[in-house]
C-alpha cells in the first residue's frame, strides 16, 4: 500500500511541475506577447498611468503628472488653480474607459503623452535606456493675472464667458467660462470616486464638463451680429456711414403675421430717420432688417463666412462652427440680420470678428499654444502668427471702427467707455424665447470690441447666457472695460 | 538498541508553534501591507482582525497539544499561512469597488471553520471511528450532492447549480461531499480490500475484479457523475473521478484498477462532452482562448484571457500587493484569486504558494504512509488527492494546462463552504498523523501478561519490517534488571 501511496505522490508532484512550467511560460517567457495584446487593458492602464507632460502658463504648471504612491496607475494628474483653467485644460480621467480627455489634454494628447511624430526619437531612446518616456511640455499663451481677473469678474451662479485676445497675432490672453469646476475631481484614480464626483458635478446647474462655452457652444448673438450685417451693407456699396435710413419702430415682415420691433426702451424711437452710424450705435433693428431683405441672403452669408461662420477650426481646442444656415424666407433673413432666428455664434467667433475689424480687416488665427517643448526642453512646435482670413479692406474696417466707437461714446456700449483710451465695441441682447409661466424670458447679453481704437491691440468679448437683460448689459459693458484697462498698458 | 531514545517520536509541537508565529506574521503582515500600499488607515480594525487570526491559530495549536500532540507540525502553519494570504488578497480586492466586505465574511468563515475543525479533532479523537460510518457517508454524500437540485432550496449561480440557500446564507453542500465520499471510498476499500485482491479472474497480466466487488463503487461513481452532470459542475466531477481512481489504486496497488478507473473517467468525459454544452464550451475555450469570436461570446474566453494577461502583467516579481489591477478579471477573489496573487506577487510569490501546497499534500500523504490501519491510509491519501486535484484543476485551468472548470483554490478563495470543508479535512489528517506517530507502547508500565503480550505494536519498531514485537524488549529489560546473582549475599 505504501508503495502505491508513493506512486500517487510522484504523480501529484509531476502534476504540480506541469503547473510550474505553465506559470513560468506565462509569467516569464511569453509576457511580452501577452502584455502587447490589444485586449489587455493593463497596457491601457499603464499608458493612462504614464507621466504626461505639464501644461504651463507663464512657465508655471497648471497641470502636471506626479508619481502616485498607492495606485495601479503610476502617475497622478494634478491641476493647479483648477477652477481658473478647467474650461481650457479639460481633464484627464484615467478611470474612464481608455483615459478620457477633454480640452488641451485631448487636443494635444499626442504631445502630452509623448506619442507625437516629433517625439519619435524620444520614444526610441526611452525604449533602449528603459527610462520612463516623458511627455512634452505645453506652454499656453494665457496671462495668469488676466485669467484670474476674468475669473473673478464673473459672478457666481451666472453662465458667462470672457475672452481677451491680442488682435495683432491672435494669441488668446484670457479665456474663462463659468461655471467652472475642480478638474482634480475627475482626475482621481478610483473608478467609484470618479463616478461619484462626476455625478456631483453634473448635478450642478449649468455645469458642463464635456465642452467649453467659449468655443463649443454657439448661441444667438443678437445685435452683435450687426458687425456682420454692417459689413455686408458697407461692402454692397449702397450704404455709407452717413446714409440716412428709415427707422420705423416696427417692421411688418412680408408673408407673415410677424412684426420685427426696435427695442421699446432703446433710444431708437427718438428718430424716425437717421444716418447709419447713429442707427448702429443705438442698435436699431428695423433699418438692418430692411437692408438685409434688400441685399438678399447671399450678401449676408458672404459676409458671415468671411468672418468665419459655418466653419470649424482648432486653436488647438476644437472650435464649433458658428451657424448661418440657409434661410427659408425674407422674414427669417430679417431676423437673421439682427442675430436671431437660426443664426448662432460662439463667444470666440464674436471675439475674432471684433479683432479682425481692429486689425484693419485681417483676421488672425486664434492661438492658445505658445510653445511645445520636448522633455529635454527642445522646442517641438512654436506656432507662428497666422492669417485666418482677409475679411475686409482697411477702409471698411475703419468705417466699422468708427461706428463701434460711436456705439461706445453715444450708444448702447456706453458702459465700456474709458477715460484712458478710445474703445470700439458692439453690444448684443438676444431673446432666447424661453419665457415660461414660472419665470420671465432670459437673454444672451453680448459685448465685443477692441481698444485703443486709434491703435488697436486687444479684443475683448464678454457674454452672459440666460441672464436678465439689465444685469447682463451692466455686467458685460463694465467688465469689458475692466479687462481692457487691465490688459492695455498705460 | 542505543539509538532508540533518539528516534522515539517527539510531539514536535514547539516546532509548530515557531512555524505558526511565522505563518501569522506572513498572513497578517500581508494584510497590513495591503492597507499601507492602498493608503488605508492602519487602525484597530487591522489589529482586531489580526488578533482574531492569531487567537484562532494559537487555540488550534493548544487543542493539538491536548488532543493530538503527535500530529504533524507542518500542516497547521502552512494552512494558516495560506488562509491568511487569502484573507489579505480578498481584503485587497475589497478596495477595488467591485467587492465589499468580503474579507470580513471570509474571516468569519475562517473562524467558523477552525472552530468546527477543533471540535471535530477534540470529539472524534481517533479517525478509525469514522470507519463505522462508511455507508452512512455514502448516504450523506448522496444527500449533500442532491440538495442543490431540490426545488426551492437550490440556486443557480453562473451556470452551475451547486448552491443551496438557507435564509440569507448560501452554501455549497457538495464541498462537504469531498469528505464524506473520501470516508466512504476509504471505508469500503479497507473492508473489502482483501476480497477484491483475492477474488477475480486473471486475464493476461491483469486481474479483473468480480462484478459484485465493483458494484458499490460503480454506483457511487454513477451518482456523483449524474448529479454533477445535472448540476453542470465539471470541476467537482473531475475531482471525484480522481479521488475514486487514486484511492482504489492505493487500496489494491494494481494497475488494472487505474485502467478500469481511467475507462470510467474517459467514459464520463465523453458523455459530458456529448451531452453537456457547458463541458463542450469549456473545451472549446481551452483550445481557442485567443480567438476573437471566442473572446467576445457570452461565457467565452474573456475571463481566461484576462487572467493570462494578469499573470503576464505580474511577471517574475509581481507588481506588489495593491499595485496591480486584479479586479479586471471576473471573480477575482474566488475562482480567479490565483491570478490576483500571480499579478501582485509575481511568478516567485505564486510559485512559493504552490510549493506550500506541495508540502501540504506531501504531509497529508506522509500521514497516510505512517499510519498503520488501512482505513487511515486510504483516507489520508484520498484527502491528499482531493487537495492536489483542487489546486491542479484551478491553477491548471487558469494556466491553460487543462480546460477551466469551476473549483476554488483551497484556503485562499472567498467562499465559506470550501473553507469549512478544507479545514475539516485538516482536522482529519491531523488526527491520522497523530495516530501515525503516536507511541503506543509505554514500556515499563506493561508486563508480559498484560496488553503488550498480545502483540500491540511499537510504531518505531514495526515501521521498518511490519513485524509485531512483543513488549519485552531491551529497554524494558534494562530498566527492570533480572535480580542479580548477588542476592544470596544477604544470607
Amino acid at each position: 500500500m505504501n508503495r502505491a501511496i508513493r506512486h500517487t505522490w510522484v504523480v501529484s508532484v509531476v502534476m504540480f511541475l506541469s503547473l510550474f512550467v505553465a506559470l513560468s511560460l506565462i509569467q516569464v517567457v511569453f509576457t511580452d506577447n501577452l502584455n502587447s495584446d490589444g485586449r489587455n487593458s493593463r497596457q491601457i492602464i499603464a499608458d493612462a498611468g504614464a507621466p504626461r507632460g505639464p501644461i504651463t502658463v507663464d512657465g508655471a504648471p497648471i497641470a502636471e503628472s506626479v508619481p502616485s504612491e498607492n495606485s495601479q496607475y503610476d502617475y497622478q494628474r494634478v491641476y493647479h488653480d483648477p477652477e481658473l483653467y478647467s474650461s481650457i485644460t479639460g481633464f484627464f480621467a484615467v478611470s474612464e474607459a481608455r483615459g478620457a480627455q477633454q480640452g488641451i489634454e485631448s487636443a494635444l494628447n499626442d504631445y502630452l503623452s509623448g506619442q507625437s511624430d516629433s517625439q519619435f526619437f524620444d520614444r526610441v531612446t526611452a525604449l533602449f535606456t528603459g527610462e520612463t518616456l516623458m511627455g512634452a511640455q505645453v506652454e499656453l499663451t494665457l496671462d495668469p493675472a488676466l485669467q484670474q481677473q476674468a475669473y473673478e469678474l464673473i459672478p457666481e451662479g451666472q453662465r458667462g464667458t470672457i475672452i481677451v485676445s491680442d488682435l495683432r497675432n491672435g494669441e488668446i490672453k484670457a479665456m474663462v467660462s463659468e461655471p467652472s469646476y475642480n478638474t482634480n475631481d475627475l482626475a482621481v484614480h478610483s473608478g467609484t470616486q470618479f463616478a461619484e464626483n462626476l455625478e456631483n458635478l453634473e448635478n450642478q446647474e449649468g455645469m458642463h464638463l464635456y465642452y467649453n462655452d467659449a468655443v463649443n457652444r454657439p448661441i444667438f448673438p443678437g445685435s452683435s451680429f450687426k458687425l456682420i450685417t454692417g459689413l455686408a451693407m458697407l461692402e454692397s456699396g449702397d450704404y455709407e456711414l452717413d446714409t440716412e435710413l428709415e427707422n420705423p419702430n416696427e417692421l411688418d415682415l412680408p408673408q407673415t403675421e410677424r412684426i420685427l420691433p426696435n427695442f421699446a426702451d432703446g433710444g431708437c424711437s427718438q428718430r424716425a430717420e437717421a444716418e447709419l452710424t447713429w442707427i448702429f450705435a443705438q442698435s436699431c433693428n428695423t433699418p438692418f432688417a430692411e437692408a438685409a431683405m434688400e441685399m438678399g441672403e447671399d450678401a449676408l452669408l458672404e459676409s458671415a463666412e468671411a468672418y468665419g461662420w459655418n466653419q470649424s477650426f482648432n486653436i488647438p481646442l476644437y472650435v464649433n462652427p458658428s451657424q448661418f444656415p440657409a434661410v427659408e424666407s425674407d422674414a427669417e433673413l430679417a431676423y437673421a440680420s439682427i442675430g436671431q432666428a437660426s443664426v448662432t455664434a460662439t463667444p470666440l467667433q464674436m471675439n475674432m470678428a471684433a479683432a479682425a475689424i481692429g486689425n484693419g480687416g485681417t483676421m488672425m488665427q486664434p492661438q492658445l499654444v505658445d510653445t511645445i517643448r520636448g522633455s529635454d526642453l527642445q522646442i517641438l512646435s512654436s506656432p507662428d502668427p497666422e492669417v485666418f482670413n482677409e475679411v475686409m479692406d482697411s477702409s471698411t474696417a475703419a468705417d466699422l471702427t468708427e461706428m463701434m466707437v460711436a456705439t461706445v461714446e453715444e450708444g448702447t456700449a456706453w458702459r465700456a467707455d474709458s477715460n484712458r483710451f478710445q474703445v470700439a465695441a458692439k453690444t448684443g441682447t438676444a431673446q432666447r424665447g424661453d419665457a415660461t409661466e414660472t419665470g420671465p424670458e432670459t437673454y444672451n447679453t453680448w459685448i465685443t470690441g477692441f481698444a485703443p481704437a486709434e491703435d488697436p491691440q486687444y479684443a475683448v468679448t464678454v457674454v452672459y447666457e440666460g441672464i436678465d437683460m439689465g444685469t447682463g448689459n451692466d455686467l458685460a459693458g463694465s467688465q469689458m472695460l475692466t479687462m481692457l484697462e487691465a490688459v492695455i498698458e498705460e | 538498541m542505543p539509538a532508540q531514545h533518539e528516534t522515539h517520536p517527539r510531539p514536535r509541537r514547539n516546532i509548530e508553534l515557531v512555524l505558526l508565529v511565522i505563518a501569522l506574521t506572513i498572513g497578517i503582515g500581508a494584510q497590513v501591507l495591503v492597507g499601507l500600499n492602498l493608503e488605508d488607515a492602519i487602525d484597530q480594525r487591522y489589529w482586531i482582525e489580526g488578533g482574531v487570526q492569531a487567537a484562532l491559530a494559537l487555540t488550534f495549536h493548544i487543542v493539538l497539544r491536548l488532543r493530538a500532540k503527535y500530529a504533524d507540525p507542518f500542516i497547521l502553519p502552512i494552512v494558516v499561512t495560506l488562509n491568511g494570504l487569502g484573507i489579505a488578497m480578498i481584503h485587497r480586492l475589497d478596495f477595488t469597488g467591485q467587492y465589499e466586505g468580503v474579507a470580513d465574511r471570509q474571516l468569519m468563515w475562517t473562524a467558523v471553520s477552525m472552530v468546527a475543525a477543533m471540535a471535530l479533532l477534540a470529539l472524534l479523537k481517533d479517525h478509525r471511528r469514522l470507519r463505522q460510518l462508511t455507508y452512512i457517508s455514502l448516504a450523506a454524500s448522496v444527500v449533500l450532492l442532491f440538495l442543490p437540485i431540490v426545488p426551492g432550496l437550490g440556486q443557480d449561480i453562473a451556470g452551475a447549480q451547486v448552491w443551496i440557500s438557507i435564509g440569507p446564507m448560501s452554501f455549497q453542500p457538495g464541498e462537504l461531499a469531498k469528505i464524506t465520499l473520501g470516508i466512504f471510498f476509504a471505508g469500503f476499500l479497507a473492508n473489502n480490500r482483501d476480497l477484491i485482491l483475492l477474488a477475480g479472474k486473471k486475464i493476461g497480466p491483469m486481474t479483473l475484479p468480480r462484478v459484485q466487488d465493483l458494484g458499490p463503487l460503480f454506483l457511487a461513481w454513477l451518482i456523483a457523475m449524474g448529479v454533477l452532470v445535472v448540476q453542470n459542475d465539471l470541476g467537482n466531477a473531475l475531482m471525484f473521478f480522481g479521488l475514486f481512481v487514486a484511492v482504489i489504486y492505493v487500496a489494491t496497488s494494481r494497475i488494472s484498477w487505474i485502467v478500469i478507473g481511467g475507462v470510467f473517467v474517459a467514459a464520463g468525459a465523453v458523455l459530458a462532452y456529448q451531452f453537456v454544452w457547458h463541458a463542450r464550451n469549456r473545451f472549446a475555450i481551452w483550445l481557442n482562448a485567443f480567438d476573437q469570436q471566442m473572446y467576445d461570446q457570452d461565457l467565452g474566453s474573456h475571463q481566461l484571457v484576462q487572467g493570462l494577461f494578469g499573470l503576464a502583467h505580474g511577471g517574475l516579481t509581481g507588481t506588489g500587493l495593491g499595485s496591480g489591477s486584479p479586479q479586471i478579471v471576473a471573480l477575482a477573489n474566488s475562482d480567479m484569486i490565483i491570478v490576483a496573487f500571480g499579478e501582485e506577487l509575481g511568478f516567485l510569490g505564486l510559485s512559493a504558494m504552490l510549493v506550500l501546497y506541495l508540502i501540504l499534500f506531501s504531509r497529508y500523504m506522509r500521514a497516510g504512509l505512517g499510519t498503520r490501519d488501512h482505513f487511515g491510509k486510504l483516507l489520508a491519501v484520498g484527502l491528499a488527492v482531493v487537495l492536489v486535484l483542487q489546486v491542479f484543476v484551478v491553477v491548471g485551468g487558469i494556466t491553460r494546462v487543462i480546460p477551466m472548470s469551476g473549483l476554488v483554490s483551497p484556503f485562499l478563495a472567498a467562499g465559506g463552504s470550501a473553507l469549512l470543508a478544507n479545514w475539516l479535512i485538516v482536522a482529519l489528517v491531523l488526527l491520522i498523523s497523530h495516530a501515525a506517530r503516536r507511541p503506543i507502547v509505554v514500556g515499563p508500565m506493561l508486563n508480559t501478561t498484560g496488553e503488550g503480550a498480545s502483540g500491540t505494536e511499537d510504531p518505531l519498531r514495526g515501521r521498518e519490517t511490519g513485524q509485531q514485537h512483543p513488549v519485552q524488549n531491551d529497554a524494558v529489560r534494562q530498566q527492570h534488571p533480572v535480580p542479580a546473582p548477588g542476592d544470596g549475599e544477604r544470607a
